[in-house]
């Protein structure tokens, strides 16, 4: 096992690349979709406006993807570079959807998009507008094989644990692909990119509408991202309550942490704000709010379909319940020793011949496998994941989709009127949320893998069994490479992005 | 379905490809070398970062594919390598980031770091970049200093973590034959994707210059791994060390040795028809020939029970495609994915063609309002 401090450094280093990745990305996604649409228009309608709009929107998105492909290759590697041992132990599941992404998702974007940006004028308009809607596909398949992969390491089924390759090895690959929890986090994440998308298009126009400037192009660019943000939005909030929904089920704990709930209960209150009490600890009687707000029933209702239901507090999932029959950590965390024991003696016995005891180690191996991981925690209180983090990130990205609705409410409706230039308030708001939306998919980001510790996969293997085995001064150094590296291409990234806005359309014209 | 060894066989062969394609696409890193030598003014400069920029994701869609197809059928190769030689897979990294932004961030308006810098940014993806992955893959042949314990999990025998490769000086053979013939590729694209005579003229002495430079290192790295002891595993899977193991791999697989022997031929045809005729459809045999020879050398290095990733400190933690591979369920639904593969490379050909059909021109760059 990895030491922890190198451990520690590891899951910053990860989760820098992961939160850089994650500012440019979800850009990518929504705003190929945003393009594609107005080119439709422009091929459909012949008005060359439309190119000249399209080709704008065009320019900061190679911007952006560029960097967004940078980020990207490093989160690959990086499961090898510092997260070795689950490389191995997952290798035979996780690597095929990485594979599949590379092969059908990541080339046709990438093949692509030197169509999208340099054939203008070497191939037909029909061939181009397909070019730009199969970057768009393409980029929002490779989302999809990467939170296939993430969904199983939050949910892991289709699969069994080999004892003689001490691995996990694939059984069913459609169970894997379609898994739930898999298919509602790519969603939920893919919408709320497009969400990002339309508020950047939405903002930078209401800029150009304040400063007087392509007020017809602004308009028209404004209205395509309000309406593609309203539907979009409307949807981010159905897949949140299913992302909340397999959380109840999958990751009761996750729920738990994003709610502050300890003691749980059927009819089970919402959390509309709160201020936790950080002198709050597992297992004593304290309120865990300061001040909090509740929506009655929408927790149970949120988290089984039904305000009866019971939502499993941190100390029922802790401790244990006997009425709900939830088993505690002290009880897995034995098991789980059971499963460890077993695999050591089937090993063992395995070289030394002994057919016999091998097979009956299998055999408790197999009874006790799906607590493997609480093997590794040293007391029952380490399965809890940082509660305040996951609680204001999970409050606060909530909080911002209500915003976002109503917002685009707002706007579509004055973009159908033709009023919108009369509202200078709502327009500098609109400016100001672009940020808003990056806030929010960060915080989303922070309640999946925060709220999933100390899991690298849930139950199976702790983040510090995952990682490879590095004297910390290595990741140090790596992750203060990573941290200049990414912060200048960030600086640098905005600068761009700033003064190719203020050139504005012109260039394009 | 296939037997499980079928697909061990099929899946270093798909990886063997991936690795030939890859450093045939490294032409566009061998490009970004030849910008400050290749270009009498700045707008050749340009015209050369656009060519090759138009090309540039799918040299790192290629490397992203080799990492993923190591990662989804040989996971424990994946592990130790990336794991092990931490800070060898970290500089290459580093160098690809400097290189996916370089292209579209040189040319902009407040650009932040000025345009020389990702010119140099350029030249270090090009360059180190391709020098350092031609050290990780010659530690295929020379082996690492690892363990691995009960669990498979990857234990480095030094604190170095892969920065020890760069002592050994038989490692930088392939790596400066890979550096030397990257440029090659760069200046036969080039030639026949910009519409320039000077240009033209100017690629085709860098061809026989970088040719006479790449021919002492490749040599010298086929020697030596001809002549070194390989390491070979037998029914059980015990490694040990054989006698000119990659010279008789190569007896022993005919098709391969007729395949390498072909590629190095098609390679050096390449060179004469870039170097000596008016062609400009040189790159095309060039490619070729480096996808056969460079497959071929990944092939030797795993097929007839070698390990391809071998321990020097433990032999028997040395990685093999038997012990390193997927499971059988894993490679064979990896099997009918590989089926699009013709799909994908089918519509790279289109692409291709359709943006190529039209050479470069100094009016396009002068026009364009995406140039990079």
């Amino acid at each position: 096992m990895a030491e922890l401090a190198s451990v520690d450094w590891s899951r910053a280093q990860f989760a820098l690349t992961a939160l850089y990745h994650f500012l440019f990305v979800p850009l990518t996604l929504g705003l190929s979709f945003i393009i594609a649409i107005m080119e439709s228009i422009y091929v459909k309608t012949g008005n060359k406006e439309w190119r000249d709009i399209t080709k704008f929107w065009l320019k900061l998105f190679g911007i952006n993807f560029a960097i967004g492909v940078a980020t990207g290759i490093i989160m690959e590697f990086e499961f090898g570079t510092n997260w070795a041992n689950y490389s191995w132990f997952v290798g035979d599941i996780f690597g095929a959807p990485l594979a599949i992404e590379g092969l059908l998702a990541f080339f046709m974007e990438s093949t692509f998009f030197a169509v999208m940006f340099f054939g203008w004028d070497k191939v037909s308009k029909k061939f181009h507008l397909i070019s730009t809607w199969l970057v768009a596909i393409g980029s929002n398949l490779s989302a999809l094989w990467i939170l296939v992969a993430n969904g199983w390491m939050q949910y892991p089924i289709g699969m069994k644990f080999n004892p003689d390759t001490a691995r996990m090895e694939m059984e069913n690959f459609f169970e894997v692909a379609l898994s739930p929890v898999g298919i509602i986090k790519f969603l939920h994440t893919v919408t709320s990119g497009y969400v990002i998308s339309a508020l950047f298009v939405i903002g930078i126009s209401a800029w150009f509408i304040l400063k007087g400037r392509h007020l017809v192009m602004a308009k028209k660019s404004m209205i395509v991202a309000t309406s593609f943000g309203l539907i979009t939005s409307l949807f981010l909030l159905f897949s949140g309550d299913e992302s909340g929904y397999q959380a109840a089920k999958a990751q009761p704990m996750k729920l738990a942490a994003m709610e502050g709930l300890y003691k749980g209960d059927t009819r089970q209150g919402l959390v509309a704000m709160g201020i936790l009490d950080p002198s709050k600890k597992p297992g004593d009687d304290k309120d865990p709010f300061l001040i909090d707000l509740e929506v009655p029933y929408m927790l149970s209702l949120l988290g089984t379909r039904s305000i009866e239901g019971f939502i499993p507090g941190i100390d029922d999932l802790v401790y244990g319940n006997e009425t709900h029959g939830i088993e505690s950590v002290a009880s897995k965390m034995e098991k789980g020793k059971i499963a460890a024991d077993a695999l050591k003696i089937y090993k063992e016995a395995k070289k030394s011949g002994d057919t016999q005891t091998a097979q009956d180690a299998a055999k408790i191996l197999d009874e006790n496998m799906k607590f493997l991981g609480y093997n590794y925690l040293d007391k029952p209180e380490d399965a809890i994941p940082p509660v305040a983090t996951t609680f204001y990130s999970f409050h606060l990205m909530v909080t911002l989709g209500g915003y976002f609705i109503a917002l685009f409410l707002v706007v579509t409706y004055l973009c159908m009127a033709n009023e919108i230039e009369n509202f200078p308030k709502l327009l500098w708001l609109c400016v100001l949320s672009i940020p808003l939306g990056y806030i929010a998919a960060e915080a989303g980001w922070i309640v999946a893998e925060v709220g999933r510790q100390p899991w690298a996969i849930q139950d199976l293997m702790t983040v510090g069994v995952g990682a490879t085995n590095l004297a910390d001064t290595n990741v140090k150094i790596s992750f203060t490479l990573f941290a200049v590296l990414f912060t200048t291409l960030l600086i640098a990234e905005i600068k761009i992005m700033s003064k190719q806005i203020k050139i504005g359309f012109e260039s394009h014209v | 379905m296939f037997s499980l060894e079928i697909l061990q066989f099929y899946w270093w062969f798909i990886v063997s490809l991936l690795g030939g394609l890859l450093v045939f696409m490294m032409f566009v890193q061998g490009g970004q070398t030849l910008i400050f030598s290749l270009a009498k003014n700045e707008l050749q400069k340009d015209m050369i970062i656009n060519s090759i920029g138009r090309k540039w994701e799918l040299t790192f869609t290629t490397l992203v594919m080799f990492g993923g197809a190591c990662f989804a059928a040989f996971p424990l190769f994946y592990a130790t390598s990336f794991g092990g030689a931490y800070w060898v897979w970290l500089a290459i990294l580093f160098c690809f980031i400097l290189q996916a932004v370089s292209y579209e961030y040189r040319k902009k308006p407040d650009n932040f770091l000025g345009v020389k810098t990702y010119e140099i940014f350029l030249y270090i993806n090009g360059s180190l970049g391709v020098i350092l992955i031609g050290m990780a893959v010659s530690t295929f042949f020379s082996g690492s200093d690892f363990m691995l314990n009960e669990r498979n999990f990857v234990d480095w025998q030094t604190p170095w973590r892969g920065l020890e490769a760069l002592a050994n000086p038989m490692l930088y053979l392939l790596g400066l034959a890979m550096f030397f013939l990257s440029r090659i590729g760069g200046a036969l694209y080039l030639i026949n994707n910009i519409n320039d005579e000077e240009l033209r003229a100017n690629a085709r002495k860098a061809v026989l210059k970088n040719t006479i430079l790449f021919l002492p290192f490749f040599l010298a790295f086929l020697f030596w791994i001809l002549t070194k002891d390989g390491f070979e595993y037998d029914a059980n899977g015990v490694v040990t060390l054989s006698k000119y193991k990659y010279s008789l791999n190569l007896v022993k697989m005919p098709m391969i040795a007729l395949a390498m022997t072909v590629g190095i031929v098609t390679v050096l045809y390449s060179v004469f028809k870039g170097a000596f005729t008016k062609s400009i459809h040189a790159i095309f045999p060039y490619g070729l020939g480096v996808v056969l020879v460079v497959t071929s050398l990944f092939l030797i290095t795993g097929l007839n029970n070698t390990a391809f990733y071998p321990s020097f400190s433990n032999l028997q933690s040395s990685l093999t495609i038997k012990n390193a591979s997927s499971s059988h369920y894993t490679l064979n639904v990896m099997a009918y994915v590989s089926l699009l593969v013709p799909v994908v490379l089918g519509y790279i050909f289109v692409v291709w063609r359709a943006i190529d059909s039209k050479k470069i021109t100094k009016e396009e760059i002068k026009n364009d309002q995406h140039a990079y």
